[in-house]
């Protein structure tokens, strides 16, 4: 039969090329500024400029603008030539780059000015989140079709990890966006407490697995092979590797809450598939550094290769520390430090960044028809890159060391030694003065290359259609062999692949979350805990707006150190009406759950007074933002009857009704906090007033909460206590 | 919101049999693969991995 006449769509890959390049540097940026405020806290400018409102920015630029472009940049080209078929739709294409990047902007426009959810790296309110599963179906459904009319035999291998990919992102943001609305930008996790902290670790293991994982080890299948002009190594390897990485990670998420009160049988499941990890992680690895055998005098000369060498080599050094980071033992020491800082990182700028660079330099010159504008300049980005790794990567381990044990030291008479949680900070603070460098250096490296790839499409013209022609699917004949083996039959039928991934993925989530659901007593109740009062909720709200839980934890380990410094251990019982969770994972200031009154860190309303307005003036050295916003402006009331409608819809206990009282008994407990501080702030007298004007401000709500937190507890009941929490 | 799935979950007789069949499954799936991947014709293989080279 005659071959069949089509052309390839590159001018979609331009347009996500161009914005890999644009949303990276922005995405970088960002990280810079948040990494410079932790040394200087006076960058953090005005409120929409402070750290925790930046850095869920940095995070959702580098990971959904960048490394998201960049896939969509990758598997456009890569698709289009391994299936000898245009993309199916040129519309469904250009909805695709279109919608992502409206999406991406909205993020821009909400982040900043303190609309989010309150959970990492899903920080996007409801009506985004609707978008993003809406447009993700488009690229589904152009990605299938274009699979569906193609004119090959087989799904090469790095279709898979597309097809695990789509299906997976779309199990994980569904699952995890469930959420109440309050109004177009403000909405409640439909979990609570324990049962949140699992989904959402649960969808940001996940998240690491199938948004900055697989869809890049797909690319790496298509162009490490392209780059070094040999086939891939072991595609035997490649085979098993990938349903056993698809199977296992989806597990392994409770890892990221080892110690804290979700149920211990969760906690060692997540530990156990975490090692495993090792197995079908490092086959990926070898798969793509043994690809280049006999080849490695070629990445001398080759900087694409160079630049995914590196790559390849920080995914082995991320995938063989996280099974390690997932021991408990290591845990204890790297979990809520910078060192996990650092892991991230390795993996974000090492394995998706020089991969993405890497397969940037390959693909500009050969869509323009146009030599590499100047090999010098990319060779320069790859050694300042590389050097940016290790200068931004080295010290922030250190850090992480020095803090956890620190944290850790105790006297020989049983006190702490560093009984100051500040005292921690400042000691690293010079190792975040290295990591400014190492980002800096980063980032001037993509700098350079954003200059160097706009010189070489100027030089050239994009080859928008590219022609090529291919026997029709219907000629191509199955030989005997291929008939009798039975994984081609998987790899010759997509929707197959498609629901073979889907169960696959989803048991893992299944085993993990239903029976904390639905079995009771892995959620011991307390009893003297109490839905929030009025004002503590939307003090609560202020904290998650403000972004607080970037850098405090809610959450004191069962470790002696832990209750030494902070107190009581917190239980699982104490979250059940925390809609969101606000655990955190990052401890640049001190964990705040034993805050409340009644706990050993409590402390008077005036000192959170003065220490919202400056914190350096009641902590010297602290690297705080200042909040005088939350001092200077009135609190917004009216949703605050609205919530505790909501929150009832959740299956927070308020009473029918109790709407009514909502606002009265706001000013109670408002005046009550406002005079206490102006008591003990004030020399002179003071009057009705000068109460009731200081009892509006938001910071009044944000006390109120920080008071309550973890205070339950302490509170006598007359009944014994449910159950007994478990250790 | 999950009273439905609850309540059928705790009237399955011999509930906990589904655990055990899974994991048979799944290690079932593996050895099934494993040894159809073992078994691969090497020409099959080449024909594979040249793929992303052979369409330009």
């Amino acid at each position: 039969m005659e071959n069949e006449k089509f052309s390839y769509d590159n001018a979609i890959v331009r347009k996500f090329i161009l914005a890999t390049m644009i949303w990276g540097l922005i995405g970088m940026l960002v990280g810079l500024l948040a990494a410079s405020q932790m040394v200087w806290p006076d960058l953090n400018l005005t409120a929409w400029l402070t750290f925790g409102r930046i850095r869920p920015l940095h995070t959702n630029a580098v990971i959904f603008a960048f490394v998201g472009n960049g896939i969509f940049a990758g598997v456009y080209y890569s698709l289009q030539r391994l299936l000898k078929a245009r993309m199916w739709s040129d519309k469904l294409s250009s909805i695709n780059f279109w919608g992502w990047q409206i999406i991406i902007l909205s993020a821009v426009l909400t982040l900043p000015f303190g609309y989010t959810t309150g959970k990492e790296y899903a920080e996007l309110e409801w009506p985004i989140d609707i978008a993003i599963t809406l447009l993700w179906v488009v690229f589904g459904l152009n990605m299938f079709m274009t699979i569906l009319n193609r004119r090959v035999k087989h799904l090469y291998v790095a279709i898979w990890f597309y097809i695990a990919t789509f299906v997976t992102v779309a199990v994980l943001h569904i699952v995890n966006s469930f959420e109440l609305p309050l109004h177009f930008l403000k909405s409640y996790s439909w979990y609570a407490g324990v049962q949140d902290a699992l989904v959402q670790w649960w969808y940001g293991h996940n998240a690491v697995a199938f948004f900055l994982t697989t869809p890049y080890l797909g690319l790496m299948y298509y162009f490490v092979p392209k780059a070094a002009n040999r086939p891939v190594y072991s595609y035997r390897l490649s085979i098993i590797h990938f349903w056993a990485l698809i199977f296992i990670y989806i597990w392994a998420g409770p890892h990221h809450l080892l110690y804290t009160s979700l149920p211990d049988w969760a906690q060692s499941l997540g530990v156990v598939f975490s090692i495993m990890l090792i197995a079908p992680s490092w086959g990926g690895m070898l798969n793509g550094l043994l690809t280049l055998r006999g080849a490695w005098d070629r990445v001398r000369e080759d900087v694409t290769l160079k630049f995914m060498v590196v790559a390849i080599t920080c995914y082995g050094m991320s995938t063989f520390e996280g099974p390690m980071l997932s021991l408990k033992s290591i845990n204890v020491i790297s979990h809520f430090t910078d060192w996990t800082i650092a892991h991230v990182h390795i993996g974000g700028l090492g394995w998706n960044g020089m991969l993405t660079f890497g397969m940037l330099y390959w693909l500009v010159p050969r869509i323009f028809n146009q030599k590499l504008y100047s090999v010098k300049l990319a060779n320069f980005h790859f050694w300042i890159a590389t050097l940016g790794i290790a200068v931004y990567a080295i010290p922030l381990y250190w850090a992480g060391f020095t803090q956890g044990f620190m944290w850790q030291q105790f006297n020989p008479d049983g006190t702490l030694v560093n009984k100051d949680f500040l005292e921690t900070v400042t000691q690293i603070v010079p190792m975040y003065t290295l990591r400014v460098v190492g980002g800096a250096l980063y980032l001037v490296g993509a700098i350079t290359m954003a200059y160097n790839l706009v010189k070489t499409m100027r030089a050239g013209t994009l080859v928008k259609d590219e022609a090529t022609e291919a026997p029709p699917y219907k000629s191509l004949t199955l030989s005997a062999e291929d008939k009798g083996y039975w994984h081609k039959a998987i790899e010759r039928k997509p929707v197959r692949m498609l629901v073979f991934a889907l169960i696959l993925i989803l048991v893992g989530g299944i085993v993990e979350m239903v029976p904390t659901f639905l079995v009771s007593s892995n959620v011991p109740t307390i009893s003297s805990v109490k839905p929030y009062t009025p004002l503590e909720l939307e003090g609560r709200d202020i904290y998650i707006s403000e972004g607080c839980y970037n850098c405090h934890s809610q959450m004191v380990r069962p470790l002696r150190f832990e209750t030494a410094r902070y107190g009581e251990y917190s239980k699982a019982g104490e979250f059940v009406y925390d809609h969101p969770f606000q655990w955190g994972s990052k401890r640049t200031g001190p964990d705040l759950h034993r805050e409340g009154i009644g706990n050993k860190q409590n402390r008077p309303d005036s000192w959170h007074y003065l220490h919202m307005l400056e914190p350096t003036d009641i902590s010297p050295g602290s690297i705080m933002p200042a909040y005088p916003w939350l001092i200077e402006d009135d609190l917004d009331r009216s949703y605050s009857e609205d919530k505790i409608t909501t929150m009832r819809k959740l299956g927070v206990p308020y009473a029918e009704g109790y709407e009514a009282q909502v606002l009265a008994d706001m000013d109670v407990q408002a005046e009550k906090i406002a005079k206490s501080i102006l008591t003990d702030l004030k020399q002179e007298e003071f009057g009705k007033s000068e109460i009731q004007a200081l009892s509006k401000k938001k910071v009044i709500a944000l006390i109120a909460y920080l008071q309550r937190l973890g205070s339950d507890i302490n509170v006598a009941v007359e009944e014994p206590l449910a159950e007994e929490a478990q250790p | 919101m999950l009273k439905f799935i609850k309540h059928n979950m705790s009237t399955i007789d011999g509930i906990a049999i589904y655990p055990i069949i899974s994991l048979l499954i799944f290690s079932g799936f593996f050895a099934v693969l494993i040894y159809y991947v073992v078994r691969m014709r090497k020409a099959q293989v080449d024909e594979l991995s040249n793929y992303p080279l052979d369409n330009e």
